[in-house]
């Protein structure tokens, strides 16, 4: 029998997974933009659980909210990475460094 | 939804609907007369801000609407009118400069308002929904103001950090609000409020997610350690996003830092408390310290922000009513000065290149005694020497903290601000003793020069006649 723990858990995996994924990276931006969504998906899956285990509608619909979001967050970030790849064709991490100080 | 309930968010659609509406009309203005979806833009901040002050809540009462996720208050009213006046002055000050480096478009405008109507929604939150919406509205069209310059490579990197680490915070706030929702069982603010009361405070749940919520307001702020992605973005963007996204959502990101710790976790003050200690002095010191070392302008100002996310942070961790009216008074002024500061950076530039260099400063007295008293004016509030209203907001801030029982905070702060002194001073040194490196005179059309008299101006008589503004913030906290 699943319980809150279990989908808590995966949830708490999922949100290290993208954190480590944003901190660790060192090669491709479009691994970070993956993390990214890696860390809102975990928090959709904590809401999810949330709101069935307990039996309140609020995170469900919180959920629809994520993802709309995320999605325009998506849209802007690769956005973003066209004009980044316009300007220095690469999208290396380590290649990203002129801002320093 | 009733029609009452549209009512009391009249500001945020008049704003939402102007800014749909600056976007369209922009599209039929052929590009000498662009003006006019500046002047638009300045009607409708004038237009809400006549809105907002006739249905201005009194004080210490509020109303809720929309399934009790929005809300109407003091707090908020105030909070929204200083945006729109904040949001005109950066509009006057930016034309300037978007005319000039050939960005004059209408984007900006648009972008900018959607942006102001994040900070709306924000300071109007009453549920954890409703504030995270808000955020990210600001957040998004921040990022996309960033690179606003397509063609400057270390704007696009600018804006790439910016996005990374802005949703990396996003996504940190998001798992803190969902972890105390699940030890709640609501989104609401004044629900979540309640349910502490009787809740046992060890719960390691309410504990994680209290810890998550802080670092993602710490990382919006930009309070040290989370503070790596603000200079970066100050110096990459142009300055006139640099303009914006250094006073507007400072405004905002307050209201997300007291409607979700004053608001929704009062009942862990002491937890939270104990964090921003950390935050607010690690700030000061680091902010105050860094910044001695910057030759770059917009670097400086950057740690310069960072330091005064310190002061910020130490009136809202005072936890009362004092406290949080001191904090609010504190970014308010915090944001008049910042936009003051880079109005006069774009003054200084010229044909559309950025005067970065503080060097560019040099002899500023010479070529134009009146924006060097100007810039004077605004350097010694931001460096907090009595009688300008940057003394005063230190001075409320340090006040609320030792009464909360903060005396080793607040003595940090005091040093740190002295050390803080010396770069801003040096700026004055700059541009007082120093010969200037160039000899054209300075120019600016006559809406920028009036509004950066008025911002400097200000700083100092609101210094003399402070009592308004301190008892405005007040009253909205009793």
């Amino acid at each position: 029998m699943l319980t809150l723990a279990h989908f808590l858990t995966l949830g708490a995996i999922l949100f290290s997974i993208g954190v480590a994924g944003v901190f660790l990276n060192r090669k491709n931006i479009i691994i970070l933009l993956m993390s990214i969504e890696l860390l809102l998906l975990a928090v959709n899956m904590n809401f999810v659980a949330f709101s069935k285990f307990l039996g309140n509608m609020d995170g469900q619909v919180y959920v629809f909210f994520i993802l709309t979001v995320a999605a325009a967050e998506a849209a802007i970030g690769l956005a973003i990475l066209v004009v980044l790849f316009r300007n220095r064709q690469t999208i290396n991490v380590e290649d990203i460094e002129e801002l320093k100080g | 939804m009733s029609f009452s309930e549209l009512q009391l968010a009249l500001p945020e659609i008049f704003i939402a609907t102007m800014a749909c509406v600056v976007l369209v009309a922009d599209l039929f203005v052929s590009e000498q007369r662009r003006g006019l979806t500046h002047s638009l833009a300045v009607l409708a901040l004038a237009f809400a801000g006549i809105i907002t002050l006739r249905m201005m809540m009194p004080a210490g009462e509020s109303l809720t609407a929309f399934s009790e996720t929005f809300i109407r208050d003091r707090f908020g009213d105030v909070l929204k009118l200083f945006s729109y006046i904040i949001l005109i002055a950066v509009f006057v000050y930016a034309k300037h400069f978007l005319r000039a480096a050939g960005l004059f478009k209408g984007e900006f405008y648009s972008l900018s308002l959607f942006a102001l109507l994040g900070v709306m929604i924000m300071v109007s939150a009453a549920s954890m929904l409703t504030l995270y919406l808000g955020l990210e509205l600001l957040a998004l069209s921040s990022y996309a103001l960033v690179a606003l310059n397509r063609d400057s490579a270390l704007g696009s990197e600018a804006a790439m950090k910016f996005f990374i680490l802005g949703s990396l915070a996003s996504g940190i706030l998001l798992y803190g609000m969902s972890l105390i929702y699940g030890a709640t069982g609501t989104l609401e603010l004044s629900a979540v409020s309640a349910a502490l009361k009787g809740a046992a405070t060890d719960n390691l749940m309410l504990a994680f997610g209290l810890a998550f919520l802080v670092v993602g307001i710490a990382f919006k702020l930009g309070a040290v350690p989370f503070h790596m992605w603000l200079p970066d973005v100050y110096q990459g963007a142009p300055v006139a996003v640099t303009l914006l996204i250094s006073s507007l959502p400072k405004l905002g990101y307050l209201a997300l830092a007291i409607r979700l710790l004053e608001d929704g976790m009062s009942g862990l003050h002491t937890d939270w408390q104990a964090m921003l200690v950390v935050l607010a002095a690690l700030s000061m010191i680091l902010g105050n310290v860094v910044a001695i070392a910057q030759s770059n302008i917009k670097r400086m100002l950057a740690y310069s922000t960072i330091s005064h996310v310190g002061f910020i942070l130490m009136g809202v961790l005072a936890a009362s009513a004092a406290g949080y009216a001191a904090a609010m008074f504190y970014t308010i002024v915090y944001a008049m000065m910042s936009a003051g500061a880079f109005a006069v950076v774009i003054l200084l530039s010229s044909n559309g290149i950025e005067a970065e260099n503080i060097d560019d400063f040099k002899g500023l007295a010479k070529r134009s005694p009146w924006y060097a008293l100007m810039m004077l004016m605004i350097m010694f509030s931001l460096a907090g020497i009595p009688v300008f209203v940057g003394f005063f907001a230190k001075w409320q801030v340090i006040a609320a903290a030792v009464e909360a029982g903060f005396t080793g905070l607040a003595i940090l702060a005091v040093v740190t601000a002295v050390i803080g002194a010396f770069y801003y001073l040096r700026i004055v040194k700059l541009m007082y003793f120093d010969d200037p490196e160039r000899t054209e005179p300075v120019t600016a059309p006559v809406d920028f020069r009036a509004v950066l008299s008025l911002n400097g101006l200000a700083m100092l008589g609101l210094g003399l006649f402070s009592g308004g503004l301190i008892s405005l913030c007040i009253s909205a906290f009793s």
